[in-house]
């Protein structure tokens, strides 16, 4: 600590003090990521266990709220509610995933390789970044307007002769909800491909154009590959957003399409926090699955 | 690619490009513009008439929600998880570039959090203060201390539940912008602070703070619109009352006027002013910086 000026052999004989001030500089955060998030979580672990009634939880052990979740479930004619609901949270993440996937790899692509000046390219990435920080809700229902019943395309529209009635599928529909993420959170995708993508050696590209590559060709084989960590971490931040995610469903499919988020918080409305529990349980260990499947293919701590 | 002639591919990015502009920044002004919608005025095109009049409605609440007041509660929240955003990341910030044991599990948890489906950090911060909340009960109880146990409500608020979970949700940016910051960061002056006798608080006042202090800044305003718009995290972890994303939330299926556009126009005019006010901020310590290094 104050020992930095007189020591012969700093490195050797400050460790123990640096590394316990490290320690206390360290604290603050470290206790804030425990008692909000680790602990929290080992709590959901062991309330799923937990069982309830109208006014109280119950504690003691119990996996009533897991077979619960999974009733019906075993019956191949009809999918059960959670299936059903799961496959329709898959389905929002794949689209919503391959979507800001193919619009952000092509934004970013633009901006890095295509756009020449650096001020001009950085003019651009700073105009993209702007509408992220407004409010998302606020995002969200700035399309009301647009999609809506008398909205500005159903306007056109009609007034265009192109349908005779207006469109009822633009608003409260899976479209508008795939809509609103993609609008929302392309962001996540463009920041760290865009990243990737300008640390790549100009001279790659020179060398793979030299021999005979085609643009195809340049594109698949190197550009790809060494923006690779920038799309899984893109990646992982979209799925884990839409897997987890009840306003934007909730508003956009005005209230009537289901998503596991939006069971956990109907749930927890009605004060059965046992049974959110268990939700939050199966929901995490499957994020978990795909960050891993995700992440088995790049290490993220090295690239930073 | 060639050098005078600009490929096919590029015009078809630059339009596609172009198109995804349009998108980001189409559906946001048309809201603002119908903010605008004169007394008649109703949701969607045509506008009747321009005037102020969804912005007077706007200051006198909407239905049931207060909406000073709920402005003043964000505000409160974003000021204070801005103010212990940077302190605590900068700290960490310093902490990593030491010999820290058990740092990798630590960065890994920081980073779990970061991509950690909102509504599972929030349900649980939401139990765990629950939890609180009986065992203080029965400890009054316990205790015989029947008027405190009336008067009990709940540990759940704006700054306990609430400010942890926002800052689970900022610290992770902060942590990471101090890495940025810090790989990049040239340790040459504060050896030299040290070889003239500085004491490591000293180093850090005189030295190091004025070169991250741009940085830093971003870390600030980070940490204050994250929690601006923040609702996920929150919406367990709230309790009685709500932050003004919340209450926005709630208002988008009741609310009928353009008055909530005019929120909208607030709100957003608020994040950009911020935003503004940070850039231009580093901007200027930056330039001080390059100015005192000539």
């Amino acid at each position: 600590m104050s020992s930095s000026t007189s020591s012969s052999l700093p490195v050797v004989t400050q460790a123990p003090g640096r590394s316990l001030a490290a320690w206390w500089q360290a604290l603050p955060l470290t206790a804030v990521f425990m008692l909000f998030f680790l602990v929290p979580l080992a709590l959901i672990l062991m309330v799923s266990f937990w069982d309830f009634n109208e006014y109280e939880l119950l504690p003691g052990f119990t996996l009533k709220n897991y077979v619960s979740i999974f009733e019906g479930c075993g019956n191949t004619d009809e999918m059960c509610v959670t299936f059903k609901t799961y496959l329709s949270t898959f389905k929002f993440s794949a689209l919503v995933w391959l979507i800001t996937l193919v619009t952000g790899f092509a934004v970013s692509y633009f901006l890095a390789f295509h756009v020449r000046s650096p001020g001009v390219q950085t003019l651009l990435f700073v105009l993209c970044t702007i509408p992220f920080w407004t409010s998302n809700v606020i995002r969200m229902i700035s399309w009301v307007p647009l999609l809506g019943r008398n909205g500005l395309v159903n306007q056109s529209l009609v007034g265009l002769g192109v349908v005779n009635q207006p469109v009822e599928w633009l608003l409260f529909s899976d479209f508008s909800v795939v809509l609103a993420f993609v609008h929302l959170y392309t962001m996540f995708m463009i920041v760290p491909i865009f990243n990737s993508m300008m640390r790549i050696d100009r001279s790659l590209i020179e060398a793979a154009n030299d021999s005979g590559a085609s643009g195809w060709q340049t594109l698949w084989n190197v550009i790809i590959p060494l923006c690779r960590t920038g799309i899984i971490i893109g990646s992982i931040f979209v799925i884990t957003i839409v897997m987890g995610d009840f306003v934007t469903i909730g508003v956009m499919g005005g209230q009537q399409i289901a998503s596991i988020g939006k069971i956990i918080q109907v749930q927890t409305s009605y004060l059965q926090f046992p049974l959110a529990a268990a939700n939050a349980v199966i929901l995490l260990v499957l994020v978990l699955m795909i960050i891993w499947a995700l992440t088995r293919l790049v290490d993220i701590r090295k690239e930073l | 690619m060639t050098r005078d002639k600009r490929p096919a591919a590029f015009w078809f990015l630059a339009l596609f490009f172009a198109l995804f502009v349009l998108f980001l920044y189409g559906p946001m002004l048309v809201i603002v513009v119908l903010s605008f919608q004169g007394p008649e005025g109703g949701l969607t095109f045509p506008l009747r008439g321009v005037s102020l009049h969804w912005f007077y409605k706007l200051a006198e609440g909407l239905g049931v929600v207060d909406i000073g007041a709920a402005l003043m509660r964000s505000l409160g929240l974003g000021l204070a998880v801005m103010a212990l955003t940077v302190v605590f990341s900068v700290l960490a910030g310093l902490a990593f570039r030491k010999k820290l044991a058990g740092g990798n599990t630590l960065f890994l948890i920081v980073v779990a959090s970061l991509i950690m489906p909102s509504i599972i950090v929030s349900l649980g911060i939401g139990l765990e203060f629950r939890l609180l909340d009986t065992g203080i009960k029965q400890a009054l109880e316990f205790f015989g201390m029947a008027d405190t146990l009336e008067g009990y409500g709940t540990a759940l608020g704006l700054f306990t539940s609430a400010l942890g979970a926002h800052l689970t949700w900022t610290l992770p940016f902060g942590l990471l912008i101090m890495f940025a910051i810090f790989n990049r960061f040239n340790p040459v002056y504060e050896e030299a602070a040290r070889d003239l006798g500085a004491t490591p608080w000293q180093g850090f006042r005189h030295v190091v703070l004025p070169l991250i202090a741009p940085s830093v800044v971003g870390i600030a305003m980070f940490g204050f619109t994250l929690s601006w718009d923040e609702i996920a995290r929150t919406s367990q972890a709230i309790g009685d009352v709500n932050t003004l994303p919340l209450e926005l939330q709630g208002l988008t299926s009741t609310v009928t006027t353009p008055s909530i556009y005019a929120l909208g126009t607030v709100t957003t005019v608020v994040s950009l002013l911020v935003v503004g006010a940070a850039i231009g901020l580093a901007g200027w310590l930056g330039r001080r910086q390059k100015k005192g290094a000539r």
